[in-house]
């Protein structure tokens, strides 16, 4: 009997998409003790306890069933009206909003009700590891943009212009962004609103670390003139309230495009589960005191972070949000895989190589510092050491 | 300063150093900032919170509930200063509701607990009621959870 080749019978999109650069160092790390790992990609802290009590309540009181396909009344209301506060943004919790498993979801869903075979997404880089994968499986193709460390990691219109065809369809940010922890003020998101009117395009904005901006106010991209019809604004409750196990996001866009996404949505989820929307409820209504403190803490573990990593003369940009670091280590003549795997090796500390988030990613490591003061110290500790010998 | 005050209070131990980068404030700066706050006695005291049964010391802690009969020009202030002297005594708080101080001693045993609210507190002129409660077993002090197993389960490494 011939073997069968079962590659070959799995979906060209599957076959096209390279696993998660991650993992490799996952299984590594994950059989060593004493690690201490700045690679993790989520906080630190655990779910303030008011939002977990509210979700056992739930389940006390037999809240386990369905609930809208949009997701629970009370919750899109709870969104809309923190939008309506924080930046005066108005939108329908009936026609507009729809409650999500994760920003996962949300991006997915997007793309698919968007995207025609072809259509070209432009993505600026370095990003989230599933931007471009979720382009490919919706049929998509995606067009990286390099942002540039002299720029802070910012995207420029001029740059995204220059990737312009007439298949570009939709750009898909993320600021603050995970890798790099940049963030976009209201003036660099504003020249890019132009261009995406410019060129009539559908601006998928990935806001999961708006709360999570030290510099400034964070803006909210589809808050800006003109742009809600034009956005289709992804948000969570993960990094924000310390809720990532949850899974539970949002999608915020026009009435039509939110219908689309909703059509995908009650045929592949139905629902996002009741108790994680139960507790966004809580998140939204009492949650605030518990995120400003979270959100101070990493403000403070940001400096120390790179503080020591400006000490160690690694060239580094001042992150302003998300709770990254995003070091380049060209100069120990290492590639960024490499880098990541010896000091691993070497001094039991995880990271993440910047390859994984883009080519423009490349001779970059993401250091999260959602981690305590005590570890990120000795990691550091840990990383000068390992530069020490090699500068020798 | 209160973001410093933060620091400190949850972990006193925080070098300077790292003090200062994190309230991107100069270490002399928060050194000084320290001194002062010690100065003006706001900052009271350095102590650390010790599991003592963990340990294995079997000290019995009794809060005590005491009624008393307000004095002319000085209210509750000169009886509840006659029972802080004491050594045994570790908090006194002036309450409202149905008493006035509540007291929390330690002490050797229960026999010595004792003891020493029926010959010293009761005794005190003023002091017209005690109620004792013994402590059976801590959950949480200071806003530190005792035998906390809430634990880091996050994955190695995660996008």
């Amino acid at each position: 009997m011939t073997k069968i080749n079962w590659q070959e019978r799995l979906s060209p999109a599957v076959n096209a998409i390279a696993p998660s650069g991650i993992r490799k160092f996952f299984d590594i790390a994950a059989k060593m003790q004493d690690v201490i790992s700045l690679g993790v990609g989520e906080p630190d802290f655990v779910t303030p306890w008011t939002i977990r009590e509210s979700c056992v309540y739930g389940l006390e009181r037999g809240y386990t069933s369905y609930t809208a396909n949009r997701g629970m009344k009370e919750l899109r209301d709870e969104i809309a009206a923190h939008y309506k506060r924080r930046f005066n943004f108005a939108a329908d919790a009936d026609k507009e909003i729809l409650v999500t498993v994760g920003v996962s979801e949300a991006l997915d869903i997007a793309l698919r009700a968007v995207l025609s075979p072809g259509d070209e997404v432009l993505i600026p880089e370095p990003c989230y590891v599933s931007y471009a994968a979720c382009t490919t499986l919706a049929g998509g193709v995606a067009v990286p943009v390099a942002a540039k460390i002299e720029n802070e990691f910012r995207v420029t219109a001029a740059e995204l212009e220059a990737h312009v065809t007439d298949k570009t369809k939709v750009l898909l940010i993320g600021y603050p962004n995970n890798p790099t922890g940049a963030i976009m003020t209201r003036e660099d998101l504003l020249a890019v609103a132009d261009f995406a009117e410019k060129h009539d395009l559908i601006v998928i904005s990935d806001e999961i670390y708006g709360d999570l901006t030290y510099e400034g106010e964070p803006v909210c991209f589809a808050a800006l003139p003109k742009m809600k019809e034009r956005t289709i604004l992804l948000n969570g409750f993960s990094k924000a309230y310390a809720m990532t196990g949850w899974r539970v996001g949002y999608a915020i866009a026009n009435e039509t495009i939110s219908a689309a996404m909703t059509k995908i949505h009650q045929y592949t989820m139905l629902c996002a589960p009741i108790t994680a929307q139960m507790a966004a409820v809580e998140a939204l209504r009492r949650g605030e005191k518990y995120k400003d403190k979270m959100v101070a803490e990493y403000d403070r573990r940001r400096r120390l972070i790179y503080d020591g990593f400006n000490k160690m003369g690694l060239n580094c940009f001042e992150p302003k949000g998300a709770f990254y670091i995003f070091p380049s280590i060209k100069e120990t003549g290492l590639d960024d895989n490499t880098f990541a795997e010896e000091i691993l090796t070497a001094e039991h500390v995880a990271l993440v190589p910047g390859s994984a988030f883009g080519e423009s990613g490349k001779g970059h490591v993401r250091c999260s510092y959602a981690t305590s003061t005590d570890k990120i110290s000795e990691a550091l500790n840990r990383i000068e050491n390992f530069l020490r010998k090699r500068r020798r | 300063m209160r973001e410093l005050l933060e620091l400190i209070e949850h972990d006193a131990r925080r070098p300077v150093s790292e003090m200062a980068v994190m309230l991107k404030k100069s270490e002399y700066e928060i050194e000084n900032e320290i001194k002062r706050l010690e100065k003006n006695k706001i900052i009271l005291s350095y102590n650390t919170l010790i599991d003592w049964e963990k340990f294995g010391s079997d000290t019995v802690t009794a809060i005590i509930e005491i009624n008393l009969t307000p004095q002319r020009e000085v209210g509750f202030d000169a009886i509840a200063e006659r029972i802080y002297r004491f050594d045994e005594v570790r908090t006194v708080y002036l309450m409202s509701g149905s008493f006035d101080l509540l007291v929390i001693i330690e002490g050797k045993s229960l026999k010595d607990v004792a003891n020493f609210v029926a010959t010293r507190l009761s005794t005190i002129e003023g002091v017209t009621a005690t109620r004792s409660h013994f402590m059976l077993k801590p959950y949480k002090k200071d806003g530190i959870i005792i035998g906390d197993e809430e634990a880091d389960r996050r994955l190695v490494v995660s996008p």
